[in-house]
């Protein structure tokens, strides 16, 4: 058995065994931003966009999640997909604008276009303003199942993460996947093999819009309120912490991300602005001294390691520059 | 339809869109400083503006400094600051994609306001007005505060200009910007300009900082609400172009201050429609500045 799949089955069988051991509202956060990162490493780190606004998507659709529990009797995962399909057209118009200028502009623009949907649903009536969206009511599982307790609910929640995951890995490592990558290294190229790199990155786009807006939806039925703090710039900037500090491009980076930011936020819950000055610190230093993230550093160590057994070449490999650091994972 | 409106309420509006307006332009003209030649996106700028807020607050809290004397050291003391943010942390991303300059200056947003928060509370703290009172223009009353800080935002934005697009030393950094080696063989010395660029914008938004504290009150969050404004001004006045953010600025506060007379639920969202209406016409920017990649 090859340890890539050793790790696998740990891996679930650890998932299934985690909330017999810790609080599975807590486990279940950690579950939905993990795929919140998933979306975002799909742009950041497979097609070099920097979406500086994807709490637009995660906010938007857990409002529409709420709004159709709290409206019509679907049930709970229909409810989540339309939230879904909602922050993708959502995506697909942000996206249609947002893709006409590259780079750094391109984060810029989507920041701002964050700033008008939440201004948006600040002032819009069903959002509940500044209250938020109170008491959305979990609706049985294919209309059948009943999830009202956290600890059954998880094990719904751990099986949209691995469907999204698995969508995630299936894209990523799709034709459409390797175009992506050729879209991030080099435009110009793609262009001239006849593709039309606007069109890709648009997908990608709307592909991680519509993920992120998952992950907002799982989690309006996880918490049962959506506040306009999911839609925040703030949480815009957690989403990217999260991933550079899992690694960028990696598989399994967001997974490490969204658990250790997710756990230290509420370790650091009752020590007022430390989470957030602690958050600012760890980014910096994955910036300037980890820039390939843990899941990248650890896999880099892992093979300098195995090459120092073997006895063949000595230094670690020099550190990819640029956004566009790959690793495996 | 709209004959209710007084005229009172209309030059009130756009007198407070030109203060606003006064605001963006100095800190759009702070960005497309430090982004024209460093090539960095100061996320940073707005914490700046607010620690020149701040600062001058605890000048005159502590020392017993007044405004006038703020206005000048307070940039000063923030300029430094910035100096140090540059030489330790942009000098080492300097080599890398751009993205990595934007999401430091961020990391230090994080770090900046989350300390200032801690210290000093979240609530706005009261600056008093050094020159209270105002005169009656008969169609509307017009406070002394509000014309110096028109004037004075007016003048430095052209003075700025003129300092970087019609002297030598603007020339030199202009150039500095795009071929280091060639103006280092000429002797001069580039980080060090580099590191002064980066302290001459951010003691722009720290002066602009100490203009907006008795206006606004000085709190924690007075930066991060409007650089997201700014950033969509920059966007709109096209990136690294000086006269394309000065005019940006002062236009969209203005349409932001008719919005709020004509449909005042549209005000906080306007900026962000015009960014999509000039993106969706002008791809490139209504002043086509330098094009970034």
């Amino acid at each position: 058995m090859k340890p890539a799949h050793l790790a696998l089955i740990l891996g679930f069988a650890a998932a299934l065994a985690a909330p017999f051991y810790f609080y599975p509202v807590l486990l279940m956060t950690i579950l939905c931003f993990v795929v919140f990162a998933c979306s975002f490493n799909l742009l950041l780190g497979y097609t070099g966009l920097l979406c500086f606004g994807h709490a637009m998507f995660f906010g938007t659709a857990a409002y529409m999640t709420g709004l159709a529990l709290k409206t019509t009797g679907i049930s709970v995962e229909l409810a989540i997909a339309f939230g879904a399909l909602v922050a993708g057209l959502l995506g697909l118009l942000v996206g249609y604008l947002a893709i006409r200028r590259q780079g750094i502009q391109f984060a810029m623009i989507t920041l701002a276009f964050s700033q008008l949907v939440f201004f948006f649903l600040l002032q819009s009536e069903f959002t509940g303003g500044e209250d938020g969206m109170q008491s959305i009511p979990r609706t049985p599982l294919f209309g059948l199942v009943n999830v009202d307790d956290s600890f059954n609910y998880y094990y719904v929640i751990l099986a949209l993460t691995i469907l999204a995951v698995a969508a995630y890995y299936r894209i990523v490592n799709s034709p459409y996947g390797e175009v992506l990558k050729a879209v991030r290294d080099n435009q110009q190229r793609v262009e001239s093999l006849g593709f039309s790199p606007e069109r890709v990155k648009l997908v990608a786009f709307v592909l991680s819009a519509t993920m992120a807006g998952m992950a907002g939806g799982m989690k309006a039925t996880v918490y049962q309120f959506a506040t306009l703090t999911d839609a925040s710039w703030q949480v815009s900037g957690e989403v990217i912490i999260m991933t550079l500090l899992g690694g960028l491009g990696t598989l399994s980076g967001p997974l490490f991300g969204a658990g250790i930011i997710i756990w230290l936020n509420d370790e650091l819950a009752g020590f007022g602005e430390w989470a957030l000055i602690l958050q600012g610190a760890i980014l910096l230093a994955v910036i300037i001294f980890f820039r390939r993230g843990f899941v990248g550093e650890l896999s880099a160590l892992f093979r300098w390691v195995a090459r120092k057994r073997r006895g063949d070449g000595g230094t670690p490999p020099p550190v990819q520059e640029g956004a566009t650091a790959t690793g495996p994972g | 339809m709209f004959e209710h409106i007084s005229t009172q309420l209309l030059f009130g509006q756009v007198l407070l869109g030109l203060i606003n307006g006064s605001f963006y332009a100095m800190l759009s003209m702070g960005l497309a400083i430090i982004f024209g030649l460093m090539n960095v996106v100061n996320f940073a700028h707005g914490a700046q503006y607010m620690l020149g807020a701040f600062v001058a607050w605890i000048l005159l809290t502590t020392l017993g400094i007044p405004y006038w004397g703020a206005l000048f050291v307070a940039p000063v003391i923030v300029a430094i600051f910035g100096m140090a943010m540059e030489r330790l942390i942009l000098r080492q991303l300097q080599n890398l994609d751009h993205l990595y300059g934007l999401l430091a200056t961020y990391a230090m947003v994080l770090v900046i306001e989350g300390l200032i928060r801690q210290q000093y509370g979240s609530t706005g703290i009261p600056y008093q007005n050094p020159i209270p009172g105002g005169v009656n223009l008969g169609f509307m009353f017009l406070p002394y505060y509000r014309l110096w800080v028109v004037v004075f935002s007016l003048v430095t934005c052209v003075g700025t200009w003129l300092l970087i697009e019609h002297t030598k030393l603007g020339a030199y950094l202009r150039a500095a910007n795009e071929k280091p080696q060639i103006v280092e063989a000429f002797g001069i010395n580039v980080p060090r300009m580099m590191t002064l660029t980066y302290a001459f914008g951010v003691g722009l938004a720290a002066l602009s900082g100490v203009l907006a504290a008795p206006i606004y009150q000085v709190s924690p969050s007075m930066g991060s609400n409007v650089i997201i404004v700014v950033f969509a001004v920059v966007v709109i006045g096209g990136m690294g172009s000086i006269a394309g953010a000065v005019v940006a600025g002062y236009a969209l506060g203005v349409v932001e201050g008719l919005t709020k007379v004509f449909y005042p639920e549209a005000a906080s969202v306007v900026i962000f429609l015009f960014m999509a209406a000039a993106l969706f016409f002008r791809p490139s920017g209504i002043f086509s500045g330098k094009e970034s990649t």
